[in-house]
């Protein structure tokens, strides 16, 4: 174990992303797609703040996780509703079993 | 190995076990919970990176905001007399070689690569400078960033009461 430097937080943003890639493609319920979507965001935000901290860049990464951190918000929002209306429609929110606009 | 580093590695074993039992656990309702602990996690990740506002605004934002949604829509979306809140998985053995191959594959990309890495000025309290730069450089984008959500909250609304 070393000094945690830049590659140590890079690391763990890769493996984060990895798992929410994992949980977007395995996951069968739309809100746990929505899980992994979260998992991502929140890696592309360590990755910001790392290369802001270590790059010196000032400020510009922080305010730039600031955005996507919003515009997390705003996606959830609009998802859950989109979710809401689907188990209204189909009475599931399996993500495999939503086939109805095919044939 | 310094406080720095123990505390570091403390965050990135919470962050990491949490997110893997998040993706892993049969029932929504414990990822959701998990989903917590990861979110906590990544906010002291951001601590130990010197970025203490975008902890705080992670905390309120995604603790406070994000994850209730998140359980909401589980409960909303699910037989809760009928303990029908577990959910399957799909392709698990192909997707997890596949996504192992992946981050191997970025890690080794990000462990190869020389990082050009400047030392970085003192670490002081970012929320001054981060308001005078979000209300100076950046007003436009925060102006359009508000009326986006502005716009999200309002469709969302109404897709959700129809």
């Amino acid at each position: 174990m070393i000094h945690a430097g830049l590659t140590h937080f890079l690391i763990i943003s890769v493996a984060l992303f990895s798992l929410g890639i994992y949980g977007v493609i395995t996951r069968k319920n739309a809100v746990m797609v929505l899980m992994g979507i979260e998992l991502i965001l929140n890696s592309a935000n360590i990755n910001f703040i790392a290369f802001a901290r270590f790059g010196n860049f000032g400020l510009q990464g922080q305010i730039f996780a600031l955005f996507i951190i919003v515009l997390a918000a705003a996606e959830a929002a609009i998802a859950l509703a989109i979710v809401l209306n689907i188990y209204k429609n189909l009475s599931n929110i399996n993500v495999d079993e939503m086939d109805s606009l095919k044939d | 190995m310094t406080t720095y580093d123990v505390i570091f590695y403390l965050f990135a074993l919470v962050t990491l076990l949490s997110a893997f039992f998040v993706v892993t656990n049969r029932n929504i309702v414990h990822s959701a919970f998990y989903l917590l602990f990861t979110f906590f996690g990544v906010a002291g990740i951001y601590v130990m990176l010197g970025a203490d506002f975008v902890a705080v605004v992670q905390l309120i934002v995604y603790v406070g905001g994000i994850l209730i949604l998140l359980l909401f829509g589980v409960m909303l979306t699910n037989k809760i007399t009928n303990v029908d809140i577990k959910s399957g998985t799909i392709h698990a053995l192909p997707a997890s070689i596949v996504l192992g191959l992946f981050a191997g594959a970025l890690a080794a990309a990000v462990l190869n690569t020389n990082w050009k890495v400047v030392a970085s000025p003192e670490t002081s309290s970012s929320t001054a400078s981060l308001g005078n730069v979000l209300i100076n450089e950046y007003a436009l984008i925060f102006e359009l960033l508000g009326i986006v959500l502005l716009i999200a909250l309002i469709g969302a609304a109404s897709m959700a009461r129809r």
